[in-house]
């Protein structure tokens, strides 16, 4: 049998995206740096572990997406993604 | 209608709000159904999760996510909590958590892994113990709106004293259709000798891809890596496979 990879989908990682930005960002688009890869912020893979929150690409498991959250600031590194794309209402 | 109860949230951040234990209810060996009352619930959509804070005196505290199991009901959110027994959180909201006692959540949270009304095209559902959870609340949603999308449901489970909503399931709803396949023990006669979900039970118990309906594949880790293999190997497109990972 092989191992369980040990991430959730980046839609667990929800509730720390929402309370970052403000809106859903599960159906945001984004394209990854490394690969190129387009996909949901639902569908990449969540790593909720450690000191922070870690997306990773699907396709190539380079770093899209980190936030980190210190007694005072939070931290948002989000340069594994060429760029975010969210829906907005009219 | 339950959709405009769902508000556009654009530009405001996301509360934690306190919930109060109103009922608690054996929902399993392993799982208790927790009915919470919510003060300015916003409603919900199915498929959507909260996260749950705990905190202690010392101020430590820790969160998880759960899955709404309701439809949306006013300011009622049920949850249905399945105990790890090493676990942190789990053993606390099935066992210690009781009636008038308080917790924080955030939420509604996820527009991925939601079913809506106005989805036309049959759908898909594949459960691995606790992953029944959000996938009720799309039966359930189904239901309170009375909508005739035509649903089937794989259900996988240690054992059927592990299965989860056994009686709501048993009544039934015009255009479900259940099958059910256990892991560990099997009742007596049943057709199917325990053991994982393969490529039969998918094909028999589900839609055949060129009916191009949207699967939706919850539970441990595992349990979706392996099923949603199997529906892409079957021939459903990856793009109408969404996966909930419950870790
Ligand atoms: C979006 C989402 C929705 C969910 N919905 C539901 C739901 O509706 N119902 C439900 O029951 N669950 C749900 N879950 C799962 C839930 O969030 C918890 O993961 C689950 O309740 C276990 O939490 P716990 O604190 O009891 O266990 P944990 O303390 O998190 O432990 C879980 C397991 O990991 C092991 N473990 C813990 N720490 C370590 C370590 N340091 N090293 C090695 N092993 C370790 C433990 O032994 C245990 O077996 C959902 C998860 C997600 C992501
Ligand atoms: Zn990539």
């Amino acid at each position: 049998m092989t191992p369980t990879p040990d991430f959730l989908d980046g839609n667990a990682a929800a509730g720390d995206l929402e309370s970052l930005f403000g809106t859903d960002m599960t159906m945001a688009s984004g394209q990854c740096h490394g690969c190129g890869r387009q996909m949901m912020l639902a569908e990449t893979h969540a790593y909720l572990g450690g000191p922070g929150t870690v997306l990773r690409c699907p396709g190539c498991d380079g770093v899209l997406l980190r936030m980190v959250r210190s007694a005072h600031d939070m931290w948002l590194d989000a340069s594994g993604l060429d760029h975010l794309r969210l829906p907005v209402s009219a | 209608m339950a959709r405009a109860t769902v508000p556009r949230r654009l530009g405001e951040r996301l509360r934690w709000r306190t919930a109060r234990l109103t009922r608690r209810e054996d929902e399993s060996s392993l799982a208790r159904t927790l009915v919470l009352d919510v003060p300015g619930w916003p409603g919900h959509e199915a498929g959507q999760h909260v996260d749950v804070r705990l905190t202690a005196e010392d101020g430590y505290s820790t969160q998880r996510s759960y899955s709404v199991a309701s439809a949306p009901d006013g300011e009622t959110v049920e949850l249905t909590v399945q105990r790890t027994d090493d676990g942190e959180v789990s053993p606390y909201l099935t066992d210690e958590l009781t009636v008038g006692d308080l917790v924080e959540l955030r939420g509604p949270v996820g527009g991925w892994f939601v079913w809506r009304p106005e989805q036309k095209e049959p759908v898909f559902l594949l459960a691995g113990g606790s992953g029944l959870v959000p996938l009720m609340a799309m039966i359930r949603m189904r239901r309170a709106v009375g909508s005739r999308t035509p649903f089937r449901l794989i259900y996988s489970a240690r054992s059927p004293e592990t299965r989860l909503f056994t009686s709501e399931l048993r009544r039934g709803d015009p255009g479900l259709d259940t099958t059910y396949v256990y892991t560990r023990s099997a009742p007596p006669q049943w057709p199917r000798p325990a053991g994982r979900i393969d490529a039969s039970v998918v094909s028999g118990g589900g839609w055949p891809p060129d009916f191009e309906p949207t699967c939706y594949v919850c539970g441990s880790t595992a349990f979706v890596e392996t099923a949603a293999g199997l529906l892409v190997a079957l021939g459903h497109h990856p793009g109408r496979v969404r996966t909930e990972r419950f870790g």
